[in-house]
Formats: C-alpha cells, structure tokens, sequence
C-alpha cells in the first residue's frame, strides 16, 4: 500500500481548514466556517481511519512484529551532517492509533460545537483555531524526529492558549491562558535541554536512531551518554527527566498539573478536545514514544512512576472537594493521566512485562471516548443551565434524558465497571501494578474508589438531587449536539471488547488480553463502594455532604483549596521573580548603567565645553568633539603602539 | 549586476523628491523607488542563487573594484555574499514597510522621507562594501539621519534621546576606526596597507595586535547591536523616534553592528575573537537575560520592545562568540529574524499609538474587539518574539542553541542553558502585555470608535509577516544561503582551535 499518496493529507486539511478559516472566515463565511471545518476535519478522520486500517490489518505487520514505516521524510533544517530537523510522518501502532483518536475527537468536538458555538460572534475564529489545534497535534504525534515534536508541542501550546483564552474579554479567561502557556512554557525549557542533551549525546535527532543507540549498551554513544555525570547523576538520566519535566507540563502532572483547572475557562468542545483527550496526553504519548530508552534508565522510569501515582491519588482527593464541574473533570483527568504515567513507569519490555505499556495506552485510548463524552456533555448541562457550579444544577434528568444517559455511561466507564471501556484498561493497569508493585498497585485501587465517588458524585447531583428551576427551558439541542454524545458513548460501551494488545505493545508482538474475573472482583466492589457511598449522600437533598466536610474540618479546607499550590506559585512569581529579580533589574538599568554612561556623556561634554570656553549647546558640536578626540587619540595610539 | 546601483537608487530617489513640494506626490515617489528597490532586491537574490547553483564557489560575488583615493590605497570595493545577501532582503523588507507606515507622515514629509531614503542607502551600502573604509564610510551615513529623525519627528523627551542615541552610536563608531585603522595599519599587502577585507582574510595578522584591536571593533560595533552594558540608547532611542525610524533603528541599525562584529571583528582577527569568546558570552547571557527580566516591569509598550530587543540581539552576540558554524549562521538568522520581527512590533505599536495617543500598558485593554487586524499582527509580533515555530525567532533562537551545545565544554553548556531560560521570562512579557493590551474588556469608551488598519498599515504588516513566515515554515533556504558563507568564517576559526 502506498501511504504517501494521501497520507499528507490527514494533517495539511486541518490546516486549510485554519488557513481558509482564519485568513478570510471573518469577512466572507462566517456562518459557514463550522460546516467548512467539520468537512475538512471528516476527510481527514476517513483518513485516518483508512490508514489504520492499512496498518493493523494489512502491511503494518512482518513476521508478527508491527513495523515503523516513515512514507514521507524531509530535512528541514540541518545542523551539521548528523544532527537535523526531518519534518517526517512515521507510521506505527502508538502513532496510527493517535491519528484515529485526535481526529475522531476533533470531529465529535467540530460537530457539536456547530450547535454549542452557533451565533457566537467569532464563530470562524473558533473554527480555525480548532484547525490549527488539530494540525499541531497531528503533526505532534507523526513526528520522526525529537525537534519535530518539540515544534508541534510548542505548537499545541499555542492553540490551547488561544482557545482558552476565546473568551477574551473575561479578565479570568486571559489570566488562565496566560498561566497555561507559561507553565508549560517552563516545562517546555526543561524539554528543550533534554533535546539537546539527548540529541548531542546520541550525535542524532531521529527517534529511531536516537533509541536504536541509546538502548545498545555497546553502542559508544550509549557509554558516552551513561558514564558522563553531572552533580553524580548520569547524563541520560539527566536528559530523561528533563525530557519527562517537559511532558509532565503538558500532562498536568504534579506540581506542574496548576494550568489545567484554570484552563476550564475555555470554551467547553475545546476542554474536551484538548484538555481531556488529546493535549493533555501528549506527555504519556511522548514518555512511549522513547520508551525503551526509558526502560534501560530504570532511575528515570521510576520518577515517572512516582509522579504518575502522586498525581492519580492528589488529584482524585481534590476532585471530591470541588463544586465547580469542569473543574471536577479537570482534576479527573489528571488523575487518569497519572494512571497512565505510572502504569508505563511499572512496565518492562516484551511479553508478559510488557502489560503496563499496553495497558496505559489503552487507557489513553479509552480515556480519549468517555472523557470527552463527560466534558461534551458537561458542556450541554452548563448550556441549560448557564453555570458551572453545583448548587445551580439538580434534577436535570428530566429536562435532558439524553445527556442524562451518555453522562451516565461516560461515569460507569471512567469508574471500571463492567462491561464499559474503562473497565478493561484499568483492569489491566491495575494487573500490571499488582504484578510488579504492590503500593503502586494499592494508592491506585484506593483512587479507584475515590473516582467512582466524586464521578457519582458529580452525576447525582446534577441530575437527580434537588431540582431548580429553570428560567428559560430551551429544550436539550439539536442533532448536531446530540450526535456526537451518541457516537461517543456508543464507543464507550464497546472500546474495551478491542483486544488492544494485539495492536500495541512495547515490542511491537501481540500481546493476549488479560482478564481474569477472579483479579476484577476487588477493584470492581471497590468502586461499587464508591458509586454506593455518592449515591447515598447526593441522591437526595441532605444535610449529610455538609456534616461530613464540616467534621473533617482542615482536611477538607486545605483539598477545598487544592494543596495551596497555586498560592505557593504565585508567592514565588510575584513576590520573588518579580520583586527580587525583575524590579532590581529593570532599576539597575535604569539608575546605575545608564546614569554611568550618562556620567561619561556628561563628562565629555564638560571637557569639550571647558576647551572650547564656551557652552555651544548643540548636541552636534559635542558629537563632533568626542569624534574628532577618540580619532586623534587612536591615530596617535596606533602609532606609538608601532 | 552592479551592486552599486543599490546604493544609488534610493540616492537618486530621495534627490527626485527635492523639488516636489506636495506629500501626497513624495510619498508616491518614494514608495515607487522604495518598490524598484524591493524587486531589486529580490533580483539580486535570483541572480546570487543561479551562480551558486552553476557551482560558482567564489567567496564574493558581483564583485566591483573602483578605486578611491589611491595615496591611502581606498577602494570602493563592492560584492556579496550569503550574509550580505540576507541582510541586504531584511532592509528592502523594512524599508518598504517603514514607507508604507508613515504614509499619513504630515509634518514636513519631504525632509523625513529624504533622511528615510539615506539611511537606507547608509545600510545597502555598509552590506555590500568589502572595503573597510566604505563600510565605515556608510556606517556613519546611516547614523547621522537618525539623529534628526529623532530630534525633529520624535516624541517624549526627543532631545535627550536623540543626544544620546548619537553620542553613543558616534562613540561606538570611533571605536570602531581605531579598530580598522589599527588593521590597516598592521597589514602589508605588497607593501602597502590595506582596507580590503578579502586581502587582509588572506593575510594574518599577528596575535598581539589582534587582541588590541579586537575589542575597539568588537565593542564598537557592539554598541549598535546593544552590547551589555553600552545597550542604554537602546530603549530611549527607540522610543523616542517616530514610527518608521524606530523600525529602521531596531530593524537595520542594530544589525549594522551584528554583521560588523561577525564581518570585521570576528573574520578578520579570529585569534582574538577565540582569545575574548569567554568575555563575550558572557555579555551575551547578561544582555539576554537582564534585558529580558528589565523588559517585564517597563510599562511603555515601545520599552517593553526595545528591551526585549537588547535580550533578542545578546543571541547573536551569543551566537557569534560561540564561534561555532550553526551559532554564527544562527547568530545571522536571528539578525534577520528579529529585524522582521521587531519592525512588525514597531509599526504595530505605532498604529496603536496613533490611534489611541498612549504607549501606556495600563491605560489600553480590550483592542481586539475594535482593532483585530491590528491586534492580530501585534499577537504575531509577539508570537514570533517568543519563539513560536512556524515563526522566523524559532527557527534563529533554535539554531543559535544548537550551535552553543556543540561547545562540549561546560561553561558553553551552562551559558546555553541561561540563555535558553530567557524563552520562558519572554512568554511571560509578551503574555502580560497581550493580555493587557490585546485582550479584556474594553475600559475606555472613547476606544470603541477607534478604526482599524487603513491599506497601507496592513500592506506594511502583510509584507513583514511574509518575510517572517518565509523563514519560519521554510528555513532550509536561508540555512542554504548562509551555510556557504559561514563557513569560510569558520574556516579562520577551525584553523585556531585545531
């Protein structure tokens, strides 16, 4: 099968989308710009789609192994004769499957946002940028080359910034763009050095090349980069966790996970596209990416393991705290993505090992449909009845069944119930840690329970507990809202019967799937305590939520307040990189060097005008004065020097 | 092609305009020479490429010998190569946009586009001269118009500014004789002494006279291109002038100094530019870093840019004292980068300001809503600023980072790393001042009238972002016209390390 006929396609028509949205959407389609985006985003998930066909069913694989094809290669810019930025498109199992999630998501997202969007007043803008999100996130996964992603990951960057801050006369839109792009923009620098690191050490910046010489132990790039240390600790484990700084930024790991609840301030298609199943998993996807290298630093491997599980377990404590919902879900996807993370930290290469790598890619897979069903849907509550917050909602199921159904669903998977997606990946993630760590594997059955309480928790309270009345009922929305929630819950129910190892392992061999009934009976009852204990306290209307938070008193206050992170974070940018760095540094310019070379101008001019007896008061005389001087004295200096 | 015919025409326009006394018929005059200039440019770059690819390996071309004033053996000596090239795009790029921003120029038009005219010739001069009397010849024709430029059409405290501005441009430019007159006087060509640049290459000077006079040229040029600490008429000056003199200052001049620390200093006297490398990097980080932090408490809109362009140029100081072959074809990327991208800020800050009548960061909000042309080049400017790719700053920063971390040393790698920290402290002064400016709500009612660009506000910015994204999404092509010339720079410099 020749891919390169189409294959550019998939990411180039997201980018005609924003080239023709946001170049003349305004003046000429405005009305049509959410027709001309999803059009151009539905070529592109046929694509992909077909791609992925091509790929797992018909040549990916030679002799039961899947493949790397790259189809299309081109040097961008080249250093020197080693090291160079390709602008490529590699084809195999993490990257088609990556393909087939981004655009499906951003098909749903494109769908329902013509009806979530419709009459707002940057409609093409919205389109575009959605566009350029897409691309860039496209071109993030297709990467062959470690600059390559850098690029499109500085570029997804910049489209989440702009979309959340889409609303962009709301002061506390902009601050949360703001916050998203320069927190991340400080993993990014941590990302950058590894590159550099990584990419010198291993005299490449190809992915293949890179990990090819870095996990042969006799390669000399592999002694050079291991026995080289800084502060005792070996370069590569040095740039490994750089590199992993970097992909924490963009996944909301702790303590870099501050940006994402605020990023909720965006619309909310692009908290489910980009914050919850695309953007947001770009650090797991890079983390796999260079996998083996990870493998054969076991130091790196457990920081990611580590973070991956303090992550998974804060952010589901918050989670239950909060009465914001986007923020409930904000906190839920970190907490997911920290079953991700570790779930790769855990894993090893090859065979029965190698469980954790499926496993956290399934759930990456998985995460992508109930996720964004739970946002898109959370959209649709906040659409009726226009907030965010919990006390503004109760009793909706009357008013919307369908969005009562998917929301339903989309719960049950992301608690691991039988027989929803969620179950299946989870199941596994947990296997893999009970089989290679038994705390990792406990903190990750406690946050399972935590998940299914505060996602119930969430569920009870907007839609049965106590109902509000509604202003204005408009009815639940029309197909194009109600589509893509089909769609994306029918996905839901029916994801996890893919026997995802088959596809995607660390070795590129199938993988059996792994169910066992008799391992699922725990975490199942585990969350079915949690679904019980939501149920009991938000089902109706009770003192009983209050009572208990009021007892648990600073517990309560400090998971209310989110760990005071953020305040942490702000004590250290205003009061000391402000005050201690930037006001002495903008002062120093200001009153010291400037009024030093003041002090020589002045000077010159007091000797010129004490020679000349006179004070001619043009500028163009003291110019002239230093001149000639400084000429004379370097004639005369040349030549004694001679 | 005759490489003199640059200098000439826009000579020759700004004598055009002396007897015309209309603004309407100067300024139509002078975006018409301005427009013969730009396609000339553009020829010039068409015709360079076809003798390269016809495997002309010469280190010049087009060269042009006339001779000046035989007793001091001075030539008018002229050719090109991928540096000049480059550099001589970047300034038809700002010249014409420049014209077209002061379009609406009222107050004596045809003085100011006469001076306009000059400081162009100044600069296609100083690029295209391989003599160093020349060179320096233009340099200061480039120097004096901005004086005036400022003086006259300037705003704030003008005087002050353009004083000083001219004072330590006249200061960095005596430097910079008694650094070429101590070449010339320490060369002997056939018994002779000589200005001419490829002969003195070809030449060695001896080391002891290299390290006396590196620093005079080094830090001579150094002062146009904001050397750390001589950068203070850096944020005055630029805010002082009036629209198109800040981008020429910002744009052109400063990279005046970039070219003639890379072509003079360091190809000439590479045995000194290696010896002072520790001492320039250092300067580099400072100006990189220090002008970033100052940049995020100005609260002046053409501060906040003319700060950050005293961190932008320390990465082609950087770059330059790294003395590696991608830090110095980075070093001149990011002079052609950033002059595009800092003459796009200018002019929209310019158009701001004319708009509005306050720089003042605190006093506007909300513009996107009345001005989103405006709003979106002023996003782009930024953008570029903080090293988006897709972009001209990615694509020069990273290059110039690559070549330092080649530099196995760890002094190199930890100056890289300083330097690579400044992108997140510009993310954060471009966000604060977009955030601002750009974004929220509208506090000012008199705001809400306020028109968008007119067409030739967004010709000028079309014209730059086009440059900006030429480079940004296709970098290959100037990487291939730099490559070449960078490379007999490096041929000096290997010859020392080794």
């Amino acid at each position: 099968m020749n891919y390169s006929q189409y294959i550019l396609l998939i990411p180039l028509l997201p980018l005609a989308g924003f080239l023709v949205l946001g170049l003349f959407g305004k003046s000429y389609f405005n009305k049509s710009a959410g027709i001309i985006g999803t059009l151009f985003l539905l070529v592109a998930a046929i694509l992909s789609l077909y791609t992925a066909y091509n790929y797992f069913f018909i040549d990916g694989k030679v002799n039961g192994v899947y493949q790397s094809i790259i189809p299309f290669k081109y040097t961008w810019l080249s250093f020197s004769e080693n090291i160079s930025i390709d602008m490529g498109f590699v084809l195999d199992p993490i990257s088609v499957m990556m393909l087939v999630v981004v655009t499906f998501v951003s098909l749903m997202v494109h769908i329902f946002s013509l009806w979530y969007m419709k009459g707002e007043e940057r409609f093409s803008t919205y389109y575009a940028f959605l566009g350029l999100f897409t691309f860039s996130m496209l071109g993030l996964v297709i990467s062959t080359n470690i600059f390559q992603i850098y690029m499109f990951w500085e570029l997804v960057g910049v489209s989440s910034y702009l979309l959340i801050g889409f609303y962009y006369d709301k002061p506390s839109a902009v601050a949360a763009s703001k916050k998203a792009f320069i927190v991340t923009r400080f993993a990014d620098l941590a990302f950058l050095i590894g590159i550099l690191i990584l990419g010198f050490q291993a005299e490449t910046l190809d992915f293949g090349t890179l990990i090819q010489r870095l996990t042969d132990i006799q390669s000399s790039q592999f002694i050079g980069i291991t026995t080289a240390s800084f502060f005792g600790v070996s370069l590569l484990t040095w740039a490994l966790t750089l590199v992993f700084i970097g992909g924490a930024g963009k996944s909301a790991m702790l303590p870099l996970h501050i940006w994402l609840p605020d990023a909720m301030e965006g619309p909310t298609p692009v908290s489910a596209l980009i914050h919850a199943a695309t953007m947001v998993v770009a650090g797991v996807y890079l983390v796999a990416r260079l996998f083996p290298v990870f493998h054969i630093n076991q130091a790196s491997l457990h920081i990611v393991t580590f973070v991956g599980v303090a992550s998974a377990l804060f952010a589901a404590i918050i989670a239950c705290t909060q009465t914001d919902i986007k923020r409930v879900l904000a906190y839920s996807t970190m907490s997911q993505i920290g079953y991700m993370m570790f779930s790769l930290g855990i894993s090893g290469i090859g065979g029965e090992n190698g469980l954790g790598y499926t496993a956290s890619l399934f759930h990456l897979f998985t995460h992508a449909f109930f996720k964004s069903l739970l946002f898109l849907a959370a959209g649709a509550v906040i659409h009726l009845v226009h907030s965010n917050e919990l006390k503004d909602m109760g009793g909706l199921k009357r008013y919307m069944p369908v969005t009562h159904i998917v929301f339903l669903v989309a719960c049950l998977a992301i608690s691991g119930i039988f027989p929803f997606a969620g179950f299946f990946s989870k199941e596994e993630i947990l296997l893999a840690s009970y089989e290679s760590n038994k705390i990792v594997y406990a903190i990750a059955l406690f946050t399972s329970g935590l998940t299914a309480f505060y996602m119930f928790r969430l569920y009870f309270s907007i839609f049965w507990n106590k109902q509000k009345d509604l202003h204005s009922h408009h009815g639940e929305g029309n197909m194009s809202m109600k589509i893509p929630l089909w769609i994306l819950a029918v996905c839901t129910c029916t994801a996890g019967f893919i026997s995802f190892g088959k596809y995607v392992s660390a070795d590129g061999k199938e993988l059996a799937s792994h169910f066992h009934i008799l391992f699922s009976i725990v975490p199942v009852t585990v969350s079915l305590l949690g679904i019980l204990l939501a149920m009991l306290l938000y089902k109706k209307e009770n003192g009983k939520p209050q009572a208990i938070s009021n007892s648990l008193g600073g517990l309560y206050k400090t998971a209310y307040h989110k760990f005071y992170i953020d305040e942490v974070y702000l004590f250290i940018t205003k009061k000391i990189i402000f005050n201690l760095v930037g006001r002495p540094a903008a002062w120093i310019d200001k009153n010291i060097i400037d009024g030093i070379m003041n002090g020589i101008a002045g000077v010159t001019a007091s000797i010129s005008s004490a020679i000349k007896g006179i004070q001619s008061g043009k500028v163009q005389s003291y110019a002239l004065y230093f001149f000639a001087g400084i000429i004379a004295m370097a004639i005369v200096f040349v030549y004694l020097w001679k | 092609m005759n490489l003199s015919l640059l200098v000439i025409l826009p000579i020759l326009n700004a004598l055009l305009l002396l007897p015309f006394k209309e603004a309407k018929q100067v300024r139509l005059i002078t975006l018409a020479g301005a427009v013969v200039q730009f396609i000339l440019c553009f020829f010039l770059l068409y015709l360079f490429w076809q003798e390269k690819t016809t495997g002309n390996t010469s280190l010049m071309l087009f060269e042009n010998n006339y001779k000046w004033y035989a007793p001091l053996n001075i030539n008018f000596h002229t050719g090109v190569d991928g540096i000049s090239v480059s550099m001589i795009l970047l300034t038809a790029f700002v010249v014409l946009a420049g014209i077209l921003v002061s379009w609406k120029q009222e107050k004596l038009s045809k003085e100011f586009f006469f001076l306009l005219l000059f400081l162009s010739a100044g600069a296609y001069g100083f690029f295209i001269s391989i003599d160093l009397f020349t060179l320096f010849f233009f340099l200061e024709l480039a120097v004096i118009p901005k004086f005036l430029l400022i003086g006259i059409w300037g705003s704030g405290k003008k005087e002050y500014s353009a004083m000083k501005l001219a004072l330590m441009l006249m200061g960095g430019s005596a430097l910079v004789f008694v650094g070429l007159a101590g070449i010339y006087f320490n060369t002997n060509i056939n018994g002779a002494h000589s200005f001419d640049m490829l002969q003195i290459a070809q030449s060695n000077i001896s080391e002891d006279i290299q390290k006396l006079f590196f620093p005079f040229a080094f830090i001579g040029f150094g002062i146009f291109t904001a050397l750390f600490p001589f950068h203070t008429w850096v944020p005055d000056g630029h805010s002082s002038a009036p629209t198109a003199a800040s981008m020429f200052l910002a744009g052109i001049s400063m990279k005046l100094g970039g070219y003639g620390c890379l072509r003079v200093a360091t190809w000439l006297m590479p045995d000194a530019a290696h010896h002072y490398s520790t001492i320039i990097i250092i300067l580099a980080c400072i100006a990189i870093l220090y002008g970033a932090f100052a940049t995020m408490m100005q609260t002046d809109l053409k501060y906040i840019n003319a700060y950050s362009s005293i961190s932008h140029c320390g990465f082609v100081l950087l770059g330059i004292g790294m003395l590696t072959q991608t830090a110095i074809t980075g070093a001149v990327m990011q002079m052609v980068s950033h002059g595009l991208m800092t003459a796009l800020f200018f002019a929209a800050i310019g158009m701001i300001y004319d708009r509005t009548h306050t720089r003042q960061v605190a006093q506007l909000s909300g513009l996107l809503k009345v001005m989103p042309f405006i709003s979106a080049v002023f996003v782009i400017a930024g953008l570029c600023s903080l090293g988006l790719p897709g972009l001209s700053g990615f694509v020069a920063e990273m290059t110039v980072f690559m070549g330092s971390w080649q530099n196995a040393d760890s002094f190199y790698r930890i100056a890289t790393i300083i330097a690579c920290a400044s992108i997140v402290v510009t993310a954060v002064y471009i966000l604060r001042a977009t955030g601002q400016v750009i974004m929220g709500p509208i506090t000012n009612n008199d705001y809400k009238s306020l028109k968008d660009a007119a067409w030739n506000e967004k010709l000028a910015a079309v014209i730059l972002i086009t440059g900006i994204v030429a480079i940004g999404v296709a970098p290959f092509w100037l990487n291939d016209l730099l490559r070449p010339a960078t490379d007999i720079i490096m041929q000096k410099i290997s010859a020392i390390t080794k």
